[in-house]
This record gives C-alpha cells, structure tokens and sequence, in this order.
C-alpha cells in the first residue's frame, strides 16, 4: 500500500466524487440507494453543501447553508468544474433519523446527531447507554460502507466512463 | 465531544498488528505506563497520554474499567500550557531593559536575549496550570477497528504516535483512498486500476 500521507492527498479526489455521485443517487436514483441500503426510509441532502473547484491555480470555494437554501448555486458551481467536497445528510430508518456532515477529502463524519436515546440518569445506565450510541453511529458508517463500496466498484469499472459519467453530465448540464 | 455528546465527530481507523495475549493485561499496561502525567508546577508546557473515558481528571486503569461489552474505552488527554504572548512580551521587555540598565549597556546580544525569554517561559509555565483537552475513542479490538470522537488533525496525529508508542501496533486511519484500498472488498486486479485513477472532468 501507498504512504498514507501521498494516498491521501493524490486521492483526495475520489472522496469529493464520491458526494458528487452521492447527490445525484439523492436526486435522481432513490432506487438505487434503497437497494444498497435495504432499511433505508429516506436519504437527503440538509442545510449545508461546500463545493470545491481545483481547476484553477486558486482553488474556489462555494459553501452553501441554510434550511431554506437551495441549490441552485451548487448546480452552477457543478457547471463549472466544482465537485462536492462537503455535505449534510438526513438519514431516516424506521422511526429513526440521523444528521451528519460528511467531509469528500477524508470521509470523516462530523456534527453527527444520532437519534435520541433518552438522558442517562444513573452509572448503571452509562454503558447500556455508550452500547446504544455505538449502535446508532454504526449505522451510519455502516451506510456510509456500503455506499462508498458500490462507488468505489463502479468507480474502477468501465461504466464509469461509458455510462456514468454521460449520466452524471446530463443531470449537471441539463438544468 | 464523546460518544455520548449531542453531537459527535469520528476519525475511523483500522488497527494493525498483533497485540500480546493475555491481551486485557496487554492494555491495561500499555494505558498505565503512558497514563498522562501532571505538568501543573512543572516546567513542561505540554503533556499527552492516556485516560480513563469516565474519569478523564483522575486516570486509573484497575480491573476492568477501561471496558465496556467487547470494546475498549478510554480517552487521550492533551494538556497543553497556554501562554499568552503578551504577557511574555511584556516580561521580556522589562528584563531586557533591566539587564541593560544594570550592566549600563545601551543593547544584548541575541543569545542574551534568548537567555532571558527561555529564563521568562521556564518562570511562567510554572506558575501557569495546564489546559486539559480530553478526545474519547472506542476501539474493537476483534474487528481490529477503532473510532476517534475528533477530526483536529493536532489530536489525531497525536493518537497515532502514542497508540503505536503504546501497544507497538499501527493505526491507518481509513478515507478514500485507504478505505477502497483494504475494506471495499477489491480485487488485486481492481486494486491495480484504483491506483491509476486520475480525477473526473465533469465539465462539459
């Protein structure tokens, strides 16, 4: 395996990929996403999308957040070479949801709100408490897994290219 | 932020290597020997070690206490000495000028002047109590995965050194690349293409 430190910049790349093609899943492939994710009840994009676009010496930058935001600006930004580097997902299964931020450069989740488990109101209840949190947090990065493994497959496939892409690019430049 | 924060951010590691057995002794040792120490009244500005997840202020690894079910849970601690600058600004102004009007000099040398700023820092990070910044993680050691409550590159960084220090095992810390790499169940044939990947133009 590469050093850690040159994988993670040369592949940078493929985390803000990847939430690019997770957006579009979100927007135009539901199916798809409920076939990865059998429990899932809903996937969405929340109040906050950060787009990078490295095409220039100067990387350029377009956050966008807000409850009522919409992402218009995002789309233009897609248009002209940006990918999706950082963006808030709504999970919902079951009766449960989750919030989270999730970072293209190293998948990190960040702002996590699993559902709510109740306050903890004695020490005995402490470790059933920490039991359920993991739980919780695992399904997300149980999601997470799965969907990056079904684009990582796809990634180093030739539909990438043949079929993919063409899509992802109509889906951009057709608005 | 910890597990049980409203709100959490996690760093995600795959832990490798192999750790000696019985391997709750293993641990316990490992955390008792780089327990993190305390700098109050030293002349350290900074100290980094291990500490127990429920009781970050008073680390004790007895027994069984840094588990819970079949995970491991304790929690890095990182004191840090924060001096403000200004303070030393001002007490090296007052020194430089001091040693000059005794010495009836009208300018030090540079090493003099290193002499006193490093006389100045020694004095306050005495007298300055260290700030305490705790990072909770949970480790499985059967699936050999651990999760850090942090995504400060400082605090990973510093987990990293010290778990390898610790328990003489690596952590790599999984995103895309180490992720598709040894847990997205790719083939040698496939882990070959992904190492050629260039970025997608999706610019028209």
């Amino acid at each position: 395996m590469l050093d850690v430190s040159v994988s993670y910049d040369r592949y940078r790349f493929l985390g803000n990929e990847f939430l690019t093609w997770l957006w579009h899943a979100i927007e135009k492939d539901q199916r798809l996403l409920s076939t990865i994710d059998p429990e899932m009840a809903a996937l969405e994009v929340g109040n906050r999308m950060v787009l990078e676009n490295h095409a220039h010496e100067a990387p350029e930058v377009v956050t966008i957040k807000g409850d009522d935001a919409g992402l218009e600006e995002a789309m233009m930004a897609l248009r002209k070479g940006a990918m999706v580097a950082e963006m808030n997902l709504h999970y919902r299964s079951g009766d449960h949801q989750w919030r989270f931020n999730l970072k293209g450069e190293s998948l990190g989740v960040a702002g996590l709100k699993p559902p709510d488990t109740g306050a903890v109101e004695s020490q005995e209840e402490i470790e059933g408490a920490l039991l359920e949190r993991v739980y919780l947090c695992e399904r997300v990065t149980a999601l997470m897994d799965a969907l990056y493994r079904h684009f990582i497959h796809l990634r180093v496939s030739d539909n990438w290219e043949k079929e993919t892409v063409p899509i992802l690019k109509d889906w951009i430049h057709s608005v | 932020m910890g597990l049980l924060s409203s709100s959490l951010a996690i760093t995600r590691y795959r832990v490798e290597g192999t750790l000696p057995s019985p391997l709750m002794d293993a641990v316990r040792d490992g955390l008792k020997k780089y327990r993190i120490q305390d700098i109050d009244n030293e002349p350290s500005d900074k100290a980094v070690g291990w500490t127990a997840w429920e009781s970050p202020f008073v680390p004790a690894f007895e027994g069984d206490s840094f588990t819970v079910g079949a995970y491991f849970v304790f929690s890095l601690r990182i004191d840090k000495k924060m001096i403000p600058p200004k303070i030393i600004k001002k007490q090296l102004t007052v020194e430089i000028a001091r040693r000059m009007a005794d010495t009836d000099r009208t300018h030090l040398s540079r090493n003099e002047k290193q002499e006193i700023r490093e006389n100045i820092l020694h004095a306050l990070s005495l007298r300055i109590p260290a700030t305490p910044h705790v990072y909770e993680l949970i480790w499985h050691p059967t699936d050999a995965w651990l999760w850090f409550f942090s995504n400060q590159k400082a605090a990973n960084e510093e987990l990293e050194t010290l778990f390898t220090k610790t328990f003489k095992t690596t952590l790599i810390r999984l995103f895309p690349y180490t992720i598709a790499d040894l847990d997205a169940g790719l083939s040698p044939a496939q882990r070959d293409l992904l190492s050629g990947l260039s970025p997608t133009r999706f610019k028209e």
